[in-house]
């Protein structure tokens, strides 16, 4: 951004937003946007909050076993798509269906089918989740040069060797990048789920602070999410960088 | 001059002889049910000698070395290697390949050492093994370097070392040098030549290139296309002391290239 002859960095324009932000609070233009600073304030009492602490930690962990089932099952599926016809032909569509499909609805209905705890996080986080990742495995897989397998088995290599030793590192670039787009999924769902379930760990921190309008809290439990899905989102985008030296000179 | 073989009519039942390392028999190859794209090719691949497989496209070259390498299965026939025969890839017979094949994020060492790790050899070990063909191919110094810090001709070095590591008594190779400049290239068959000369490979090499056949091979085999045959088996003989430059203007090789030509070129359409 070129500001009256000035490059600024894009850093900045948040900073921008954040004074908007500031400005509308302190103006009373809307009686749910609260002050930025005072949402700032706010975060710093409630991030020493026992109630906020159990709930975030019980988020967090379900979070946390959601993405694990989500990547290793979403892996699997995309491998089992990417070197059998079959498996592809059988899960492809579903696997289709499942990624663009508007998931949240079914979030009720894993409350009734789960009950109001755990499970239901982890279920709603590998359901998000797990379906993008499969996509890009399998194009990863699909995009691997032929000649790289028959290289592994024309040295020797057992099936096992061949997949861990070649055809996984070779679809690496892709798995990243469908385990990024799904913890970002992941973290919507979360969101999403608990809202609507909203019994339960951070989703009733969300519920009781609407409820009772108290927006301060509300915005800065919203803005440790962000921080959250952000820091996710970058720790998956520096692995991603670290394989980017082979991700394009592949053939 | 050269001797020239027609090969109208198939051996009877080839002897396993000992100087024939590889021996193709009856080999057919469809894909699906209409492409032919082999058809009853036999042939016998003499020890220690480089026997080039030359055609126009389409005449089921690569389809060979890839069923002989094992990576295909024939519809008909079967390959013998050593005398005994073989249906999958063997650590008696090691691939370079067209398009390097390289692993882009493992270093020149690991790659090369590939076929040892493979085969469980201690890591000491097999980067010490490495290392010599490492030098040997000249790429010495370039032993943490990847892949794509590499040129084309510094990649197919890489290729070459790590099937020379592995020790197997056959090597094959898929126009290995196809992707390679034109300059490089010529460097890089008579260091080949010269390699070869130490190593005591066998090689059956596949490629669409008169000039590198007959520069490079002591048989050529020259393929039909559509379905493959065997056209003939030529023997260049041309000395291979004299140096790289003399052996490119002597007479033989130059004749040598000339018959390949007017025998393929009714092929061209």
């Amino acid at each position: 951004m070129v500001l009256f002859g000035h490059r600024i960095p894009p850093a900045y324009s948040l900073l921008i937003w954040i004074g908007l932000w500031e400005l509308a609070g302190r103006l009373e233009l809307a009686f749910i946007l609260p002050p930025f600073s005072s949402v700032i304030a706010e975060l710093w009492v409630l991030a020493q909050r026992a109630d906020f602490h159990a709930a975030a930690l019980q988020t967090l962990q379900s979070f946390f076993i959601g993405m694990v089932i989500a990547i290793i099952g979403g892996v699997a599926i995309g491998f089992a798509m990417g070197r059998s016809r079959v498996a592809n032909s059988i899960l492809g569509m579903w696997v289709n269906i499942f990624a663009s499909a508007p998931l949240s609805s079914l979030v009720p209905v894993l409350m009734l089918l789960f009950g109001l705890g755990q499970t239901t996080i982890i279920v709603t986080v590998v359901l998000f989740a797990i379906w993008i990742i499969a996509l890009d495995t399998y194009a990863g897989v699909r995009h691997i040069s032929p000649s790289l397998s028959e290289m592994g088995q024309s040295f020797g290599a057992s099936r096992w060797q061949l997949l861990t030793k070649v055809l996984f590192w070779a679809a690496l670039p892709e798995i990243l990048a469908g385990i990024r787009m799904g913890l970002i999924r992941a973290v919507k769902g979360i969101v999403i789920g608990q809202l609507l379930v909203s019994v339960v760990a951070l989703g009733r921190l969300f519920r009781t602070f609407s409820d009772n309008f108290q927006f301060e809290e509300f915005w800065a439990l919203t803005l440790i999410l962000f921080v959250f899905a952000l820091a996710f989102s970058s720790m998956i985008g520096w692995l991603e960088h670290k394989v980017e030296y082979y991700a394009g000179s592949r053939i | 001059m050269a001797s020239v073989t027609a090969m109208q009519s198939p051996h009877a039942a080839p002897d396993p002889a000992k100087d024939n390392i590889v021996e193709v028999r009856d080999i057919t190859k469809f894909y699906g049910t209409d492409i032919h794209a082999l058809d009853s090719i036999n042939l016998a691949f003499p020890t220690s000698q480089m026997t080039t497989l030359l055609g126009p496209s389409g005449c089921g070259k690569t389809t060979l070395l890839k069923i002989i390498a094992g990576l295909l299965e024939p519809t008909a026939g079967e390959v013998f290697v050593k005398g005994k025969p073989v249906t999958g890839p063997g650590p008696e017979r090691a691939f370079v390949f067209q398009d390097f094949a390289l692993l882009p994020w493992a270093t020149v060492l690991r790659n090369v050492a590939f076929g040892l790790e493979l085969t469980h050899q201690p890591k000491a070990e097999r980067e010490e093994k490495a290392r010599q063909y490492i030098d040997k191919v000249g790429l010495g110094g370039f032993e943490d370097k990847y892949p794509h810090e590499l040129s084309g001709g510094m990649r197919q070095r890489v290729g070459l070392a790590r099937a020379l590591a592995v020790n197997a008594d056959v090597l094959l190779m898929d126009e290995p040098f196809s992707a390679v400049d034109e300059q490089t290239r010529r460097k890089f068959q008579e260091d080949l030549l010269h390699l070869l000369s130490v190593e005591k490979k066998s090689v059956i090499f596949v490629t669409h290139s008169i000039e590198e056949a007959v520069y490079v091979s002591d048989q050529i085999v020259l393929l039909s296309p559509r379905p493959g045959r065997i056209h003939s088996t030529i023997r260049p003989e041309i000395s291979r002391d004299a140096s790289p430059d003399d052996i490119r203007r002597d007479k033989a090789y130059l004749d040598t290239v000339e018959e390949i030509w007017n025998n393929l070129r009714k092929y061209l359409d």
